[in-house]
C-alpha cells in the first residue's frame, strides 16, 4: 500500500507530534508515504470566505500532483480532508464547473485534474483498506482498560453529501477502531459537536466554551483521554485548555490525543516516539499502566 | 409488530423536567413520521402535543428533533429514521419548551427582527413603475429566498448552544438575501452590522444549519457569500475578516510577493487580531506556554516546492479582484 501523504499545515507547524505518529503507525503497518512536498493548504475553509474558485482551483492543483504520482492521497487532518472532499464533491457533480477550474488551473499551471484520485484520511485507510482484523494482527500493546472518548470533528462529518463517513449522524468509526486496538471507547453527546477551533480569533469565550463542553462531556463519561482525527480540534483542547479550565472555574486535565497518536501507541510507541512531552496536557498520567 | 417511538413529554404546569414516554406504532407503509405523531394523538394520548399544518414541507411547523437532528416531521419517512425498530422524537434545540414537542419560537423571531428582514429602497429615487430586477441579479437571493423558518437551523447550530446573542442561521441567511438584493439601499449598514460580534464571524463553519436545512436555503453557504463581500468589499476591520486576509497572505503572497503556499502560523494569528498591541498580548499566554513545550511553529516559514505555481494562481485571483473593483 502506497499513498500519497498530503501533511496539511498543522502537522508540519503547532501539531508535529501528529507527523511523528504517523510516520510511526504507517511504518509499523507496512504502508508506504510519498510526502507531497509541493501541495500546498487546503484552504481550511477559510479561503472560501474569501473565494469559493480560488479555494477549489487550489485543491484542484493538490489532487493533480497526486494523480501525477498515480497515488491516492492519505490526509492527517480531519479539516483538510473534509475541505478537499467538498471541492472534490462540488467538481465531480458539476462538469461544466470542474471544467472551468480546470481552464484556470491549467493556464496557471499546465496542470488539470482528471477526477481519478481518491482522498482518504488515515483512520479511513485504516478502517476501509488496511482492515480492522489485518490491524489486529499488528497490536502488540493492547489498551486495555483505556477509556477513550471519540471526537469527530465537523469536517469530517458534514455536509453529508461529501462525507464519507455512512450514516453521518450516527457514526462509529473512531469507536470500532478504538476497540480494534483493545481501548474501550466512551459515549457522549458532544462527539458530533463542534470544538470551535474555526471562531478562537473572532470570539474566543464563544469558541473556549464548545471545547469546554466537549472535555467536561467526555470526562463525564468516564473518559481517560480524547482521541480526534483532526489537529485543530487537538489544538483548541489541548493547547487552551489552562483558559478553558479558567473559564468553567475546574481542573480538566484531560489529555487529547491525535488519531495517529492512539495508533502508534497500539503499535508499540513509546511515549517519547508520540512526542507526548509536546502536548500542553500531558497524556504520561492517563497512558501510565499501558505504557508500564 | 409495531416501532417504539421515544417521545419527549413536558408539561411546564406540571413537569421539572421533560422525560421520555414510550409508545408503540404500527407504520403503515409509506408513512411520515407526523403521520405517525398523529398516530399517537389520534388513537392513543390526547395529551400528546405538536405542531402541525400544512404536511407539506412548506409551512415549517412541525420540525422536531428526530434522533439527536432537526428534521421535518412531514418531509420526513418514518421508516428512514426507524433504526432498530426504535426511534427518539424531541423538540428543537436552542429554544425554549412550552409542552411536549412545542417550542417557544420567540427568540428566533427576535433574532430575526434584528436583520432588518425587510427591503429598504432608495426614497430619493422617483420610479415610475415597479422595481425590477433581472434574472441573474435574482438569481443571487433566490436560495434565501426558500428559507421556510421552521428552526431546524436555529436549533442545531452549535454556536447558538453557547451564546443566545448569536445571530444564527436563518438570520444570517436572511440578511445574505436583503444584502444581495440589488434593490436595497442599506447594503453597507448592513454588512457593518454584520460584521459586529455575535454576527457572521462568530459562525463555526460546523456545517449543522445546511446538513438540517430541508429546503435550499442552506444557511451556511450564504453566510459564506457574507463573508466573501464583506471581505472584498472593504469590511476587514475586525478579527474575522482579517483571518481570511492572513490565510490569503500566507499562503499566496501580500500583494504579489512571498506566500509560502501554507499557513504561516506564528504570521496568522497576529495578523488576525490586527497587530495590536492588545491583540497580541492576549496571545502571549498560549504563545509562552507553547514554546516551553516545544509546540511553537518553526520561526522560518515552510514553504512548498513548485512554489512559483500557487503564487501564480494567488496573483491571478488578485487581478480579478481588482477587475471587479472597477
Amino acid at each position: 500500500m502506497r499513498y500519497a501523504l498530503f501533511t496539511g499545515c498543522v502537522a508540519k507547524g503547532a501539531g508535529r507530534e501528529l507527523m511523528n505518529a504517523t510516520i510511526f503507525s504507517a511504518d509499523r503497518l507496512g504502508i508506504q508515504l510519498n510526502e507531497m512536498k509541493d501541495a500546498s493548504c487546503c484552504g481550511a475553509g477559510v479561503m472560501d470566505d474569501d473565494n469559493h474558485f480560488l479555494a477549489d482551483t487550489l485543491n484542484a492543483r493538490t489532487f493533480s500532483l497526486a494523480e501525477e504520482q498515480g497515488l491516492d492521497i492519505m490526509t492527517i487532518c480531519g479539516t483538510c480532508q473534509g475541505v478537499m472532499r467538498t471541492a472534490q464533491t462540488k467538481m465531480d457533480n458539476n462538469p461544466k464547473y470542474k471544467e472551468k477550474v480546470n481552464a484556470q488551473l491549467k493556464a496557471d499551471t499546465g496542470r488539470v485534474y482528471a477526477g481519478k484520485v481518491k482522498v482518504k484520511h488515515f483512520y479511513q485507510i485504516v478502517n476501509d483498506e488496511y482492515g480492522l482484523d489485518n490491524l489486529k494482527l499488528r497490536v502488540t500493546r493492547k489498551l486495555s482498560g483505556l477509556k477513550v472518548a471519540p471526537f469527530y470533528g465537523c469536517y469530517v462529518l458534514r455536509p453529508h453529501e461529501s462525507s464519507d463517513v455512512k450514516v453521518a449522524d450516527k457514526p462509529d468509526y473512531l469507536e470500532k477502531l478504538i476497540s480494534a486496538v483493545g481501548g474501550t471507547a466512551v459515549d457522549y453527546p458532544e462527539k458530533q459537536k463542534c470544538c470551535g477551533f474555526p471562531i478562537l480569533m473572532a470570539n474566543k469565550s464563544n469558541s473556549l466554551q464548545l471545547s469546554g463542553n466537549a472535555i467536561v462531556g467526555a470526562i463525564k463519561a468516564g473518559a481517560d483521554c480524547i482521541v480526534t482525527p483532526c489537529p485543530l480540534c487537538h489544538l483548541n483542547m489541548d493547547s487552551y485548555q489552562p483558559e478553558i479550565e479558567g473559564m468553567i472555574g475546574e481542573k480538566l486535565n484531560l489529555p487529547i490525543l491525535h488519531y495517529p497518536q492512539l495508533l502508534a501507541l497500539a503499535l508499540g510507541a513509546s511515549l517519547d516516539d508520540i512526542k507526548a512531552n509536546t502536548h500542553i496536557v500531558r497524556p504520561n498520567n492517563a497512558l501510565k499502566e499501558i505504557t508500564a | 409488530m409495531g416501532a417504539k417511538f421515544f417521545v419527549s413529554r413536558y408539561n411546564s404546569e406540571v413537569d421539572a423536567k421533560a422525560h421520555l414516554q414510550e409508545f408503540t406504532v404500527v407504520v403503515p407503509k409509506g408513512a411520515t413520521l407526523l403521520d405517525c405523531l398523529n398516530i399517537i394523538k389520534w388513537e392513543q394520548d390526547g395529551t400528546f402535543s405538536f405542531r402541525m399544518s400544512c404536511r407539506s414541507a412548506i409551512c415549517g411547523s412541525c420540525a422536531v428533533r428526530v434522533n439527536g437532528h432537526a428534521r421535518l416531521a412531514c418531509k420526513t419517512q418514518a421508516a428512514d429514521v426507524i433504526v432498530d425498530g426504535e426511534v427518539t422524537i424531541e423538540p428543537l434545540g436552542n429554544l425554549p419548551v412550552i409542552r411536549d414537542l412545542i417550542v417557544d419560537l420567540e427568540p428566533f423571531w427576535e433574532s430575526l427582527e434584528r436583520v432588518k428582514p425587510w427591503l429598504v429602497p432608495d426614497e430619493t429615487k422617483k420610479f415610475d413603475r415597479e422595481r425590477l430586477q433581472s434574472h441573474h441579479d435574482q438569481l443571487k437571493i433566490d436560495a434565501a429566498s426558500t428559507c421556510i423558518m421552521c428552526g431546524s437551523c436555529y436549533s442545531d447550530c452549535n454556536v447558538l448552544n453557547v451564546d443566545k446573542m448569536f445571530l444564527g442561521p436563518a438570520s444570517l441567511a436572511k440578511a445574505q438575501r436583503f444584502v444581495f438584493d440589488t434593490r436595497d439601499s442599506e447594503k453597507e449598514a448592513r454588512l457593518d452590522f454584520l460584521s459586529q460580534v455575535n454576527g457572521m464571524w462568530d459562525c463555526t463553519h460546523c456545517a449543522e444549519c445546511s446538513t438540517r436545512c430541508p429546503t435550499e436555503a442552506k444557511p451556511l453557504e450564504r453566510i459564506i457569500e457574507l463573508r466573501q463581500e464583506a471581505v472584498n468589499s472593504g469590511f476587514t476591520n475586525n478579527n474575522g475578516a482579517r483571518h481570511v486576509l492572513g490565510f490569503r497572505e500566507s499562503i499566496g503572497g501580500f500583494k504579489g510577493k512571498g506566500g509560502g503556499g501554507m499557513l504561516n502560523e506564528n504570521y496568522l494569528p497576529l495578523r488576525s487580531v490586527g497587530l495590536s498591541l492588545g491583540g497580541m498580548l492576549s496571545l502571549l499566554p498560549v504563545g509562552i506556554r507553547m514554546i516551553m513545550r516545544g509546540k511553537n511553529p518553526p520561526m522560518i516559514p515552510h514553504i512548498i516546492d513548485k512554489i512559483g505555481e500557487v503564487r501564480k494562481m494567488f496573483r491571478r485571483f488578485d487581478e480579478y479582484r481588482k477587475e471587479g473593483e472597477k
